[in-house]
Order: C-alpha cells, then structure tokens, then sequence
C-alpha cells in the first residue's frame, strides 16, 4: 500500500517535470514554429538566475518563482530581437542559429561562474509514507505544473493577449491587416516561452545539479514530449506528458532509470506510428 | 524590352545548372583524385592520420546532405547508422578476425535497420518534424542500451560491448584473405578518401537518373509526385536505406581510424554535429556537407589547442555570426559568388559589343512587333 | 598467430626496450615539450580544471628553478572537450606533430585506454594520474593515482565499524564502476559484512527517485557510491531531498573529486566518508608551501585543491625526477631510470614509484566531510598498489600490455 502510494507520487512527479520542461518549448515552438535548440540552456540559465538570487540574499521562492522567469525573459527578448526576429521562416538557420546560441551560453556561463558553484538544496524537507520518506518538494513541482497547464490555458483562452497570440500564429498577415503587429507579439510569446523554461530550471534546481551542461539531459525529452504532443498547446503538452511521464516511471520501477527512459523513447515511437500527427491531430481535436 | 534581356544569365539559374551538369562532378573529383594521390606523399604522418578522419567524417556529412539535402528527410538520427557501422565493424571483426565480412557487415547491417525504420515511417506517412523525433529517439534508444553494457556479461560472441568505455584495440582492415596484412595509416587514408570520393561519384551519377530525380521531386513536391503515379513511399525508403549503408561505412572507417569505438557515436552531440555539418556547408548540394564537415572539425580542433576562452564561446560565436552572415551555407554562397564574378566579367566585355549592337537590336525588336 | 594476439604483440615490442630508439622526441630549440590533455569543457570539466591548472604550476615551478637538463618546459595543453575522438586527436597530435616528451592527461578510464594505445604506437610515454579501477599493466604507460586497493581496502573496514555490516553500493556505469563495485563487495566481504545490492547508472542519470525508495525498502545500514561526474550529483541532491542523509549513512570512492562537497550544502553531505591520497588539510610543510605557492598563483579563492589535481602534480614531479635521473629524454633510458626507484616528497607524503607496476607507493587517508571540508580522521602511510601487484609484473613481464580485470 505505502509503495503504492510512493509509485502514484513518483509518477506524478515524473509527469508534472516533463510539464514543466516542456512548457517553454511548447509555446515557442508550438506557436512560432521556431526549433529553439537552446532551450536546455534557457533553463540552465533560470537555474543559475535563481541561485544568484539567493547568494544575495533574495528569499529562495521569490528566487526561483519570480527572479529566474524575469531574467530569463529578458534575456529572451534581447536575444528574440537581435537576431532569432531575422530568421522566422528558415527552420534549417534557426536550428543552426539556436544550436550556436546553446554553445555560446554554455561558454559564457563557465567562463563567468566556473564549473563548480554552490547550488541550492531542496527546502521543505520530507515526510513519511509508512516506511518510505518522500521529499516534500517533489508536491511543490508538481502543484506547479498543474498551476502552469492552468494558467496557460486560461491565459489563451480569455485573455485578448492570448486571443491576439493565436490570431497572429494562425495568420500573420490578417492580424497585421487588423492593427497588430507580429513582430510585437512574436517577441512577446518568445519572451514567454522563454520565462517558462528559466523557469522550469530554477524549479529543478534542487533536485539535479546545477552545472553549465546541464540543459543537454533535458532537451531530447522536451522536444519528444512537444512533438509527440501534436499542434494543440496545452491540451498537447498535457497529453504527452501524462503519457511519457507515466511510461517512464513505471518503467523504471519495474526494472533500472536506464530502461525507464528507453521505455520513454520506444512508446514515443509507437505512438507517432499510430498517431503521425501527435496525439492532438487525432483526439482533442480543436482544443487548444 | 530592355536592350540586355538575352544576353545576361539570372545567376542562380547559372549556378544550378552547373552544379547539376556533369561538368561540377567532374571537378570534384579530378579536385579529389589530384589529392588522393598528391597527400600521401606531401603529408605527415600526423597530418595523413588527421586528414584520414576528416575523409571519414565527410563520407557520414555526405550521407546526411543526400538523405535531406536531395531526399528531403529530415534525420535527426544519423549518428545511429553511423554507430551501428563502427559497433558491428568492431564485433564482427573481434569474433571474426578476417576483416572482409565485417566490413560489408558494417554496411549491410545499418541498411538492414534503416529498411525497417524506414519501413515504419514512411508508409505510415510520417512526415517533418515527426520523422525528425522518432531519428532522434532511436538514436537515444541505441546510445541509452549501448551505454548501460559496461558489465562483463554483456558481449555478443567473444566482444564484450564494455558500456560506457566503448571497444578498443579494434583491429584493422587487413587484405581480404591475409589476416596478418593489416593495412597502414597511409593505406587508411588512401580508402578513406577513395571511398568519398566512390560515394561522391555514385551519388552524382544516381542523381543524374530517372531514380534519383524522383527522389529530388518527392522532396520538392511530393503531391504531385504522388499523382504523376510514382509511390513516393518507395523512393523514401531507398534513400533512407542508401543514406544509412553509406553512414555504416563511415563508421567502419571511423573504427578503423580510432581502432576503438563507444557509445557516443550514437549521442545526441553526435547527432547534431552531422546537421550543423550540413547546414553551413549548404544543404542542397554534395560537395557541400564535405566542405562544411571539414572546415568545422578543424575548427573544433583548432579550438581545442587553445585555452584563452572556453571552446563552447568561441565554437558557438563562431556559428551565430555564420548563420548571419552566411544564410545559405558555404558551398551555395561560394558558387553564387563565383557566378556573380563570372557574370561580371562577361557583363564588361559584352556591354563594349552592345553599344554597338543597339541600333540593329531596337530595329529587330521593332519588326517583330509589327509581325506579332 | 591469433590477430589479437599479433597486434597486441607488435604494440607492446614498442613498449619493450628496444636497443637504439631513434630520436622521436624533439629536443630542438632548447625546449622540452610536455602534452596536457584534460577536459575543460563538456560534462567532465569539474575535474578537468583544477588538474590542467596543477601541471601549469609544475612546469612553471620547474621552469623557475633552471628548468630540466637546462632547458625551459613548454607546456602544450588540449581540451579534448569530453569527446572520445578529439583524445584521440590530440593524442597523435602530441605524439606526431609536436613530438612532446611526455602525455600527462585521461580523466576516465575510457579516455585512457583510448589514448593509451595511440601513444603505444607512436612511442610516446603516457602519465596517468588520476585515481582509478586498477589492473593497467603496460611499460610505456605509469599511473601514478590511488586504486581500489589502496583507498577501498582501508575505507571500508574502517565505515563498517563504525555504521554496520549491511551495504548497498551505487556505481557508475562504466568499467570504474564497475571493477571498483567488486572490490568493494570484496571487502565488505573480508570484514563478516554483506552487500544487499549493486545498482549501476550511466553518467547521463539524473533521476534517481525510484533507486533511493529501492534503497529505503532495503534498509542498509551504509550506503557505498562510486557515482561519477555532474549528473550524478543530483542522486546526492535528491537523496538528502527525501531526508535519508540523516538516515543512511555514506561511503564514498569519488565523492569530492569533483569538489561536490562545496557545491552540496553541509546539511546535504556532512558526515560522508571519503578515502583518497591527497587532502588540502594534511598538515606537513610540504603542502604548507605548496599551497602558499598555489594560492598566490590562482588566487585564494580557488575552491580546492582536488585528489586528481594533486595526482597531476605530483605524476608530473615523479616524471621530472626520472628525465633528471636519465639524464637525457630518451624514452626507454627515462623508463628505466623511473624503474629505478624513484620517490619524491610530495604535499601529499612520500610517493615512490613502484616499478614491478608503474603504479605508486602512497599515503593514504581516510576523511569525514564537515561544513563544505574534508577532515582528516586517518592516514595509513606508504600503502602499496596491492590490487595492481597480483596480476601484473613488468620487471618478468616486459612486453605485458594490457588492462587486467582482476578477477575476485
């Protein structure tokens, strides 16, 4: 019973990461069709924003939930309007474009903090289920994500920013013949999608280690779970992560981490085979 | 009508027709032959050994630049046909001890694989960006299950598969029959470099046919392929296939050159390097991936000799200021500079003739109107 | 003849003496050349900067005082960024192109036994100075860190005294882990205990969540880790996350390597055992100057002076010592003056090279992690290389070449 109780946690825990990770990507690439190779390094860079913060004495929630998301964004519209806003349109250069800014990032950040930094550990301590301690952190991520797949729907669905977001992504040309301006909202959702993965590294801080090469572990499984997702945002993010979430860490109880994150990819296989465009071309279709 | 109109070539016109003529294959590889023979006997023996694995990297970026360059297949997961090359080379060759059969295991093998990939995506008609995660998650599949071997009860006949550690002291290629001939690095170098410029020629000359056009027509529209009667699934699935023989072979070099073999070969660092490769090298062209293959392992290399600023910054600054600066890749934007020097000169010489001829054209222009 | 059995054949008669070597080293433009090859970036970079910035101190102290058979030591440095080819890049480059004297370099094993062939064939000696698995039996090749018979041997009788017999151990997937996981098992063995399971994790590992309730459910009275690099920190982070630190205790093979103990915070890690040869507490003169003098050059900031970086110090002065004692570069005269018997006192202690092994007699001190340090709570003097001994001998065997996996 109570390692019933711990494996519905761990998977809960499982889905709410991948939530979380691929938020960002989901909305950059999602809605702008941009390929952000960079997107593991976004979070490295909210994970360090976040630890910064925290040397200087900011309180570690205001740190990790506020701090990192702002730099992040800001660092996200200089770099949006620098030079990702040229290359809209050519997939193959953003990816080469991104792909740069990842290496760069990584030897700016190493060459500014070295390779050892203190890190944060993670607060709250635990709490017993029977016989087995679980870290009452892993149910702040997770009450995190289901607040991120909340808001985010919430935010397109009735907000104007979000009415005006998916106009422009739907037809750039009509918005503008309508008194927008994509160029606006294309910065602004870069921005966003930006907050969200810096996010996400602060929120995983204490539960990996912090080092400048840490966005490599992440970024297969973001692009996985987004793609997999198909062309719905939220309805897309939630579904795949639910999925691969649950995939993995059953998996990895069952047998070792490894083939948990084998048993991850191979159903990711599977179900592009049977459902090419993602799981939202086929059900929850129109959502968003 | 403007007096030039004839006269002038639009440059991309120009520079699309040449590459596709036979004239631009037979340069590479009179380039490439001058070399083969030239570079043993100039080089050293550390320039021979570097040079043998730039040639091997070029065969695995040329691979890549014609599965989507040409076949417009995006694979994120090259790297797996490439391991699965060095991997069965250096397994094979361990239990066999003769080299010949390995080596064409190497080919045969990946290509094998690649047909049921293939198979599994193309008729379920999968497309961009799905094709290019379910690449990259076989290659993660191959790097995860390859990397936890490292215990001594993983190997397949008498080659452990060491995990993590990889398989080293791989022993060489050896003349077919003559086990104890093992060939020498120069001998390496002179495969290696023959074998590109084999797999040039053979992509050149596939290209040129019926099959290879259909296979530039379903990545350029594959609708309209698909109503012209051709079974675009097919041909999809052939070059992915050769894509993935020709990969193999570049791992088997690859084994041979380094004579060990590890799980990053299947990595996602792997994976990436191919594309980056063929991106700044252009993709759309052969010579293309070579070049861009090249000119970005010397400068990883180069940067590694150096330890003022952190080799991610400069590699990464490097390929930032490319991409802006150079939007098409090198071999694209080299040519489009070469036909606009070429044009120029010929504009020079001929805008002294047209002076001339103005009169006489306006006269001719002037009849055929009244005649149309 | 068997193909292996050839080619390891024709590697090692490189390595056997060979009567007139011909002049492979450059000694022109009175400058001796020394290959540095150490990761500084990509995954293993926490280990890789402090050892690159100890042989810059080495060679710069050795320059200082004349330099070595009256020349300047140049120190040519590559970063093989954690990529398995650029080490075997850099390694024929070092070995052909600028023909240095010597290759002090490798972090994990795989990166040594990819470049220890490479430097077989091009006749190039190789220095191995970080701590590892054991078992390298080869006359071009000299290991100058601890191995498991050295740190593990005295770690973990002391650990079960004082916590219990029962263990469970985590390790690395990849053949540290794994031949280091066996001398652990060996022992526990030796001293009544019992190990409940051995669970191993490629390095890329992150999630650990499910492992640390396996341990719970198993409750063991320590815990051992061989864990290796970067992602696997976060098994530290996440173990002390769920509040076992409090309850399990831990050993560990390569924990402070890569100065974990400062980037964890004390609430996460104090109380781990760790066993190693060098700790920047040891209190003798000799490490008393050398860390003036290592401050002064990198600043006193620097976050520590780790076991691979001493190792890298101390495998450069033993090689310096053997090129003093030869009197000349030549490959096989420096070999066989290193055979001879050569100790050196290092910050670390006495270290003498043993030459039936090419691995070294060393210190070796037990420590507890406390408030981001390492307290010394027992040092063994002059501990042999015991694991290395039982299987190779290069004094009978000569042409040995090749890794034992010491069976158990």
């Amino acid at each position: 019973m109570d390692l019933a109780a711990i494996i519905l946690i761990q998977v809960l825990y499982a889905i709410a990461s991948l939530v979380v990770i691929s938020s960002g990507l989901a909305v950059i690439f999602g809605m702008m069709k941009v390929i952000n190779l960079a997107h593991g390094e976004f979070m490295m860079l909210g994970a360090y924003a976040a630890i910064e913060a925290i040397r200087f004495g900011v309180n570690l929630w205001v740190a990790i939930l506020v701090v990192a998301p702002l730099v992040v964004a800001l660092i996200g519209v200089v770099l949006e309007r620098v030079f990702i806003r040229r290359l809209y349109g050519r997939m193959i250069d953003t990816m080469l474009a991104t792909w740069g800014l990842s290496l760069l990032l990584i030897g700016v950040v190493t060459s500014i903090a070295g390779n050892t930094t203190a890190g944060i550990s993670a607060p709250l301590g635990n709490f017993a289920i029977g016989g087995y301690s679980v870290s009452s952190y892993t149910l702040v991520i997770i009450a995190v994500a289901v607040v991120l797949g909340v808001a985010l729907r919430w935010v397109l669905l009735h907000t104007s920013l979000g009415l005006i977001a998916r106009g422009t992504m739907q037809n750039p040309q009509m918005a503008d013949a309508l008194g927008i301006a994509p160029g606006r909202v294309y910065s602004a959702t870069f921005a966003i999608g930006a907050a969200l993965s810096g996010l996400a590294g602060a929120l995983l801080a204490p539960m990996t280690g912090v080092v400048p090469t840490m966005g490599g572990a992440f970024i297969a499984k973001a692009f996985i779970t987004v793609i997999g997702g198909g062309p719905a945002i939220v309805a897309g993010l939630v579904s795949s992560s639910m999925l691969f979430g649950a995939i993995n860490q059953v998996a990895t109880f069952a047998s070792t981490p490894v083939l948990g994150e084998v048993a991850l990819l191979v159903g990711a296989i599977v179900m592009l085979r049977l459902l090419p465009r993602g799981i939202t071309g086929r059900f929850f279709k129109g959502a968003l | 009508m403007p007096v030039n109109a004839n006269r002038t070539i639009p440059v991309a016109d120009a520079l699309s027709r040449f590459s596709r003529s036979w004239k631009s294959a037979a340069l590479a590889l009179a380039v490439g032959s001058i070399m083969l023979i030239v570079l043993p006997r100039v080089l050293d023996d550390f320039a021979l050994v570097q040079a043998t694995v730039y040639a091997v990297m070029a065969i695995l970026a040329l691979s890549l630049g014609f599965v989507w360059g040409f076949g417009g297949i995006l694979c994120f997961g090259q790297s797996a046909f490439f391991g699965l090359g060095a991997y069965t080379y250096a397994i094979a060759v361990t239990n066999m001890g003769d080299s010949t059969v390995p080596f064409m295991l190497a080919i045969v093998l990946p290509a094998a694989f690649a047909a049921v990939l293939g198979y599994l995506i193309f008729y379920g008609r999968l497309s961009d960006v799905y094709m290019g995660v379910i690449t990259l998650t076989v290659t993660l599949i191959l790097f995860n299950l390859v990397n936890s071997t490292a215990g001594p009860e993983w190997k397949i006949g008498s080659a452990a598969l060491g995990g993590f550690n990889g398989i080293p002291n791989i022993a060489p290629l050896n003349t077919p029959g003559n086990i104890d001939d093992v060939i020498s690095p120069r001998g390496l170098f002179e495969l290696s470099l023959a074998a590109l410029l084999g797999v040039y020629f053979l992509l050149r000359v596939l290209l040129a046919f019926k099959m290879g056009r259909v296979i530039v027509a379903s990545k350029e529209n594959e609708q309209r392929l698909l109503l012209l009667g051709y079974d675009s699934r097919v041909y999809k699935l052939l070059t992915f296939v050769l894509g993935a023989a020709i990969a193999g072979l570049s791992g088997c070099l690859f084994a041979n050159w380094g004579a060990f073999t590890s799980p990053t070969v299947f990595g996602l660092a792997q994976s990436a390097q191919i594309i980056i490769w063929v991106i700044v090298g252009g993709p759309g062209t052969l010579v293309g991936p070579v070049i861009g293959c090249v000119a970005i392992q010397w400068l990883t290399t180069q940067i590694g000799t150096q330890q003022t600023i952190n080799s991610n910054l400069v590699l990464g600054a490097i390929l930032v200021v490319f991409v802006l600066m150079v939007p098409k890749g090198i071999v694209p934007s080299l040519g489009e500079l070469g036909m606009k020097l070429v044009g120029a000169a010929r504009r020079t010489r001929r805008s002294a003739d047209d002076t001339r001829n103005v009169a006489q054209d306006d006269t001719h222009s002037a009849s055929r109107e009244e005649a149309a | 003849m068997d193909r292996r059995a050839f080619l390891k054949s024709s590697a090692a008669s490189v390595a056997a003496g060979m009567a007139g070597s011909f002049p492979f080293i450059a000694e022109a433009a009175d400058e001796i050349l020394v290959g540095g090859i150490t990761d500084l970036s990509g995954g293993l970079d926490i280990y890789g900067k402090p050892m690159a910035d100890c042989l810059t101190i080495a060679v710069e102290e050795w320059n200082a005082q004349g330099g070595l058979l009256g020349k300047q030591i140049k120190l040519l440095n590559y970063d093989p960024q954690s990529s398995m080819q650029l080490y075997t890049q850099f390694a024929q480059q070092s070995a052909l192109k600028d023909k240095v004297a010597v290759v002090h370099g490798g972090i994990t094993s795989a990166s040594r036994e990819v470049m220890r062939p490479v430097l077989d064939r091009y006749r190039t000696l190789y220095f191995y100075n970080t701590q590892y698995e054991g078992g390298v039996c080869d006359r071009n090749t000299f290991c100058t860190g601890v191995t498991p018979g050295q740190t593990v041997a005295k770690l973990i009788p002391y650990a079960m005294k004082q916590w219990g017999k029962k263990v469970y151990v985590v390790a690395a997937d990849y053949n540290y882990g794994q031949i280091t996981s066996q001398w652990v098992k060996k022992f526990v063995q030796d001293n009544g205990g019992s190990v409940q399971s051995i669970d191993f994790f490629p390095l890329d590992v992150t999630n650990f969540g499910s492992t640390i309730s396996k341990i719970e459910s198993a409750k063991p009275d320590m815990l051992v880790s061989a864990l290796v690099g970067g992602s696997h920190m976060s098994f530290y982070r996440q173990w002390a996350a769920a509040g076992l630190h409090k309850k399990i205790p831990l050993a560990s093979t390569t924990f402070a390597g890569g100065n974990e103990q400062i980037v964890l915070s004390p609430e996460e890690c104090d109380g781990f055992l760790v066993s190693y040869n060098y700790f920047e507490n040891l209190d003798n003169p000799v490490n008393k100057a050398f860390k003036d003098r290592f401050h002064k050059r990198f600043g006193a900031n620097y976050p520590n002076i780790t076991e691979l970086a001493m190792g890298t110090y101390q495998g450069f002065n033993l090689w310096a010592q053997g090129v003093k004692k030869a009197g000349t570069l030549d490959r096989v005269k420096v070999i066989e003056a290193l055979e001879s018997g050569i100790s050196i006192d290092a910050p670390s202690g006495k270290v003498s090279i043993d030459p039936a092994t090419h691995h070294c007699v060393l210190n070796v001190s037990i420590a507890q992690v406390k408030n981001h340090k390492l307290d010394i709570v027992q040092t063994f003097q002059n501990q042999p290389p015991v694991d290395t001994s039982a299987v190779c001998n290069l004094i009978k065997n000569p042409r040995d070449n090749q890794q034992y996996v010491i069976k158990l």
